[in-house]
């Protein structure tokens, strides 16, 4: 039979444990909400620059001429890991990092072999994940959950832009848990660059042709676009995983409370039947101290 | 007509103005009513806008603005101080 004691100090710390795993549900919860918010937020901007580049583009082919939709030898690989700067959210960062290795020994084997693949890592855990390991990785951006902001995710963006200009990179991936709902989340593969011609929506067409005035110029406004596009791609990705993360933490952390429920049932159970044990026990001895006084 | 400023983070305004300023990249500019399409890049610099509440300025950080059937809608990059 276990120790009274014992199971008393296990109860106790068992019941602080939940109420720290209740707490951090709801802050997942408020967390959730706010991530959420931020995407809504997002959305008219995402959606208004993609109609205003439609209507430049519609009718025209100079969308296919960017130097961004450039499609090379894929001889340099660069994979995006976007993954949370805190733990305790299940598999949310291990999937990202298992698809990654998947890629790695797949799709990507010759340049790996050759090292010719490099990931940025994007959250603290990533960050720790690869840096441990024998990868080549880019640092730079690890830190860009901790006060996320598009200010950050545009420099980050930038940097990406220009060495794919540059030829460092021949194709960038993004590899990141998109948000379905709170207990959802699917792991994303998309491609960053070069950029992947679009199917256009054919009932969008004006045929009226709409006369816009341009300035600087029609050309200047394009090529100014495409990178701001780009980094709503990227923003909406780290957006998306955030509310994944905030998901994933809500759900681990609901599990956690269940689990610590059921154990806390179960050692109230052996508490009370050592204790009653204990009492039994006691009786019996008084009980046979006096027949022996009396006797 | 009818102006609305976005950004990536946020809706910063949306209402019907009388007149707007912007920074076009070649130059300030001024919209009033029934203005012809429009689609022009901004450089930082500040939206002024008189609506029936008086004037308003917002200082944004680049971006482009369409103007299409007395509809304005800026995408700006970010805020900045008005100056």
């Amino acid at each position: 039979m276990a120790n009274l004691k014992e199971v008393k100090n296990r109860i106790g710390s068992i019941k602080s444990t939940q109420q720290i795993t209740k707490a951090m549900k709801m802050v997942a919860a408020a967390k959730l909400r706010r991530a959420q918010d931020s995407i809504v937020q997002m959305r008219p901007y995402a959606q208004k620059l993609g109609d205003i580049l439609q209507n430049l583009t519609s009718g025209a082919q100079e969308e296919g001429q960017s130097d961004f939709s450039q499609i090379r030898k894929e001889e340099n690989v660069l994979l995006i890991a976007i993954s949370s700067d805190k733990g305790l959210c299940g598999a949310f960062n291990n999937n990202v990092f298992k698809k990654i290795k998947v890629l790695l020994e797949g799709k990507y084997q010759q340049q790996y072999q050759a090292g010719n693949v490099t990931v940025l890592p994007i959250g603290k855990k990533a960050l720790e994940f690869f840096g441990k390991r024998n990868f080549k990785i880019n640092t730079d951006y690890g830190y860009l959950l901790s006060g996320l902001s598009y200010e950050k995710v545009d420099e980050a963006g930038s940097f990406i832009m220009e060495s794919f200009l540059k030829g460092n990179f021949d194709k960038v991936e993004i590899v990141y848990n998109e948000f379905k709902n709170v207990a959802t989340q699917f792991l994303r593969v998309d491609q960053f660059l070069p950029i992947l011609p679009k199917e256009r929506k054919q009932e969008h067409t004006n045929d009226a042709g709409i006369d816009y005035i341009y300035q600087p110029s029609k050309e200047e406004i394009v090529t100014s676009m495409i990178p701001k596009s780009l980094k709503i791609q990227l923003y909406s990705a780290i957006l998306e995983s955030n509310a994944a993360e905030n998901g994933a933490r809500m759900t681990a952390m609901d599990k956690a409370t269940d689990n610590a429920g059921e154990l806390l049932k179960e050692l109230k159970l052996t508490y009370n039947r050592t204790r009653q044990a204990a009492i039994t026990k006691e009786i019996l001895e008084i009980v046979g101290g006096a027949e022996a006084l009396g006797g | 007509m009818f102006l609305e400023i976005v950004t990536p983070e946020k809706k910063v305004f949306e209402g019907e103005v009388n007149v707007a300023t912007f920074p076009g990249s070649d130059g300030s500019f001024q919209i009033l009513n029934d203005h012809a399409p429009l689609i022009s890049a901004l450089q930082s610099g500040n939206i002024v806008y008189k609506s029936n509440a008086g004037e308003q300025a917002i200082g944004i950080k680049g971006g482009i603005v369409e103007v299409l059937n007395n509809r304005i809608i800026v995408l700006a990059e970010g805020l900045a101080e008005a100056s």
